[in-house]
């Protein structure tokens, strides 16, 4: 079942199966968003937005809805500040 | 050779600039474009190489303002800036993302050297990268491993350049990508994802990972500087600690400069042949330059700061905790810094802007950064609560002066914020806004970095800032010193007929006729026609004179009514000038200077836009007039009704 990366709540370690078409598309692309992409959800800025995503060796923050133009399949759940 | 030095943004790349060019650097503009160019030399076996800085981008394909240089120069082989070589600086501990730009630059068929830099981030993140295979996977290309902040690599890289051969390289990595339109979306859509699907190959043959120890460390960082609460304490105490430094401790070179460019005034009026060009410089020209000079401390401390939480990884996070803050003002977390900066001045302030991609929120930052109070304030701040606001205790402890001062700031703070969510439903825009932004790993400030962070700030506000403050400082030199026909000359013999009448010492006349002057000078005049137009705010033509002045820089202010009060400057200048505002009445008798008129002026500097150097910048950012002019209405608008209100309420 795939869902926007922006309902994914911090720990979880998903894969993207998506990328809605928009202008920033291309960006997020480039950013080594692409489809099948290992990523795991690492913290939310207070008031929850934006989001702070850990993209296989860095970390990208992008606002909520930024974040949901971006598919993905849940694939588990990792403690990350453990 | 002519070498381009590229990279993702957070690689080390100025290290690597820094490491090969050192202190053989220079800062110029791509041509056409607002965007600085930093070059510097280097000499491998006698031969000299230009190295140019590209800013730091993720794709050839720009994304915002700053990175369509990047495309203009490869695309275009006649580009003045077009490089023989071009090395590419990749992080090499998240070299999938970093081979991204380097095989689009590789597929374009340049010589390339890739430099794998920040190896101890790499390794301590437990990865290591096989050199030899990705040099196979790469032919023609060179690849190399550095630790650029340290210098660690150096030779490494000078051999590179000694060796590569300066042909085109005529391998592909990605067969048949080709160049595409910047508009062409849906093609570099295509194009990245093959890229990254070749690329992930690769990174699979060449990178061996091993047990990680950085991660949880930086996670802990992240766990406190980013938490609801104490994330907004520390940047709230970060901020504490950067206005101390920038009120309290530049107070002190600043003193001195100011005190120095007096002397320095005093002693060439009475040296120089007396004349026209003497008083020209003297009181034109040596004051202009000092009135610019005197922000450099302010300016070269707040960067120092800035550059410090930039180099550190800090900002990042600020822009991760504002940004939710600053959006419903149309503004972004990236505002944060500029609005800051303006805070010691808008010129710079304006100029950082230009990391914000979005259009819309960039104009906002822009249009509303002139109200954050700027250090140019400060002396007129000063001088008008000293005399109207009584220095008493309110409210158990709070000191009255302390806090009007305090209300100026907030005022400026709040109606900017206030200002930027009208705009945000007035100014159109089919973008919608970004905020796609890394949050790089945390790590201690590389010193030369941060040294020519400060320098290159201060050089750009010495030359941008004092071409604009020194020409209108000499215009107003010039509306001050002539006058209309005889009347000026013979309102100057009046008034030293009356000094000697009434036994003056020799300064007092001195004082008196250039009052008497000024009065009938061109910029008298003015301050006289524009009289009834500021008489409902509560001011007087003297104050309109100093109103006009101003828009060299705002603290003039003090200086011009100095002049027309005729108080000799004796370096306890505030004070004296203080007690002989106190004195002036107005034609009924009433005191000009009351709690009404003083308050009204204070609060026609929050908000008037008067400075003539930041409209400047302002239109070069914007590249039109347009908006330096919506600026300048807005804020006079603003200036005009909040003075009124004040005055009518207060008196």
């Amino acid at each position: 079942m795939s869902k926007a990366l922006s309902v994914i709540a911090p720990g979880h370690t998903v894969t993207v199966t998506s990328i809605e078409s928009s202008a920033l598309k291309p960006k997020l692309m480039e950013m080594g968003i692409v489809k099948g992409k290992e990523i795991t959800i690492l913290f939310k800025a207070p008031f929850g937005d934006p989001i702070a995503v850990d993209v296989h060796g860095y970390i990208l923050s992008l606002r909520l809805d930024e974040a949901a133009l971006i598919q993905v399949d849940l694939i588990g759940k990792e403690e990350v500040f453990a | 050779m002519k070498i381009a030095l590229l990279g993702n943004p957070n690689t080390g790349k100025s290290s690597v600039f820094n490491m090969l060019t050192g202190l053989r650097q220079h800062v110029g503009n791509f041509p056409g474009v607002t965007v600085d160019k930093r070059f510097g030399t280097f000499t491998v076996q006698g031969e000299e190489h230009t190295l140019i800085d590209f800013p730091g981008t993720y794709s050839i394909y720009p994304r915002s303002k700053d990175e369509k240089v990047v495309y203009d120069v490869l695309s275009n082989p006649k580009h003045p800036d077009y490089p023989d070589l071009v090395v590419v600086v990749a992080d090499e501990s998240n070299l999938e993302r970093n081979l991204f730009l380097f095989t689009q630059i590789y597929d374009l068929h340049f010589p390339t050297i890739l430099v794998l830099n920040m190896s101890d981030i790499a390794s301590g993140k437990g990865l290591s990268i096989n050199v030899p295979e990705l040099e196979k996977v790469f032919r023609g290309s060179i690849v190399i491993e550095t630790t650029a902040k340290v210098g660690l690599g150096r030779d490494r890289l000078l051999k590179a350049v000694e060796l590569i051969s300066a042909d085109k390289n005529t391998e592909t990595f990605l067969p048949l990508a080709g160049l595409k339109d910047p508009d062409d979306l849906l093609g570099q859509e295509e194009e990245a994802e093959q890229r990254f699907g070749l690329i992930r190959k690769v990174i699979q043959h060449v990178e061996t990972k091993g047990p990680s120890s950085r991660n949880r460390e930086q996670h802990r960082l992240d766990k406190i500087l980013v938490h609801p609460i104490f994330g907004y304490l520390f940047f709230a105490a970060i901020l504490l600690v950067v206005f101390q430094f920038i009120f309290a401790f530049a107070a002190i070179p600043m003193d001195f400069i100011d005190g120095s460019f007096a002397h320095l005034s005093a002693w060439l009026s009475s040296t120089l042949p007396t004349g026209l060009f003497a008083d020209l410089i003297s009181q034109g020209i040596v004051p202009g330059i000092g009135g610019v000079v005197v922000f450099v401390p302010q300016i070269a401390l707040l960067f120092f700061f800035i550059s410090i939480l930039e180099e550190s990884g800090y900002l990042a996070r600020v822009v991760f905790i504002m940004d939710r803050l600053m959006r419903p003002m149309g503004l972004n977390g990236k505002s944060v810094v500029p609005l800051l900066s303006s805070v010691a001045c808008a010129i710079p302030g304006v100029m950082s802007t230009r990391t914000i991609a979005d259009w819309k929120e960039r104009m906002i930052t822009i249009l509303v950064a002139p109200l954050m109070s700027c250090s140019a304030r400060i002396p007129v701040y000063t001088l008008l609560i000293s005399l109207v606001i009584p220095n008493e205790t309110v409210l158990g402890f709070f000191n009255l002066q302390g806090l009007v001062l305090f209300g100026l700031y907030a005022l400026g703070l709040v109606s900017a914020l206030i200002i930027a969510a009208i705009l945000k439903f007035i100014i159109n825009s089919k973008e919608k806004g970004f905020l796609l932004l890394e949050l790089p790993t945390y790590k201690s400030p590389r010193w030369p970095n941060v040294g020519l962070a400060v320098w290159e700030k201060v050089r750009v506000f010495v030359l941008d800032a004092g071409k604009v403050i020194l020409s209108i400082a000499i215009i107003l030199w010039a509306l001050a010193t002539f006058g209309p026909g005889e009347k000026m000359l013979r309102a100057a013999a009046k008034a030293e007929l009356k000094a000697k009448e009434l036994h003056l010492s020799a300064d007092e006349t001195e004082g008196m006729v250039a009052s008497a002057k000024l009065e009938n000078s061109y910029i008298g005049m003015l301050g006289k026609g524009i009289e009834p137009v500021i008489e409902p705010l509560g001011y007087d033509w003297k104050i309109g004179i100093s109103l006009i002045t101003s828009f060299a820089a705002r603290e003039v202010f003090v200086g011009s009514l100095a002049t027309i009060y005729a108080v000799h400057d004796d370096g306890d200048k505030n004070r004296r000038l203080i007690d002989r505002l106190r004195l002036e009445k107005r034609a009924d008798g009433t005191p000009v200077y009351t709690m009404a008129s003083g308050v009204s002026l204070m609060i026609f500097y929050v908000f008037a836009m008067q400075c003539m150097a930041t409209l400047a910048v302002v239109k070069r950012e914007t590249k039109s007039w347009k908006w330096p002019l919506i600026q300048i209405a807005f804020m006079g608008v603003l200036a005009y009704l909040g003075a009124m209100i004040a005055f009518n309420v207060l008196s």
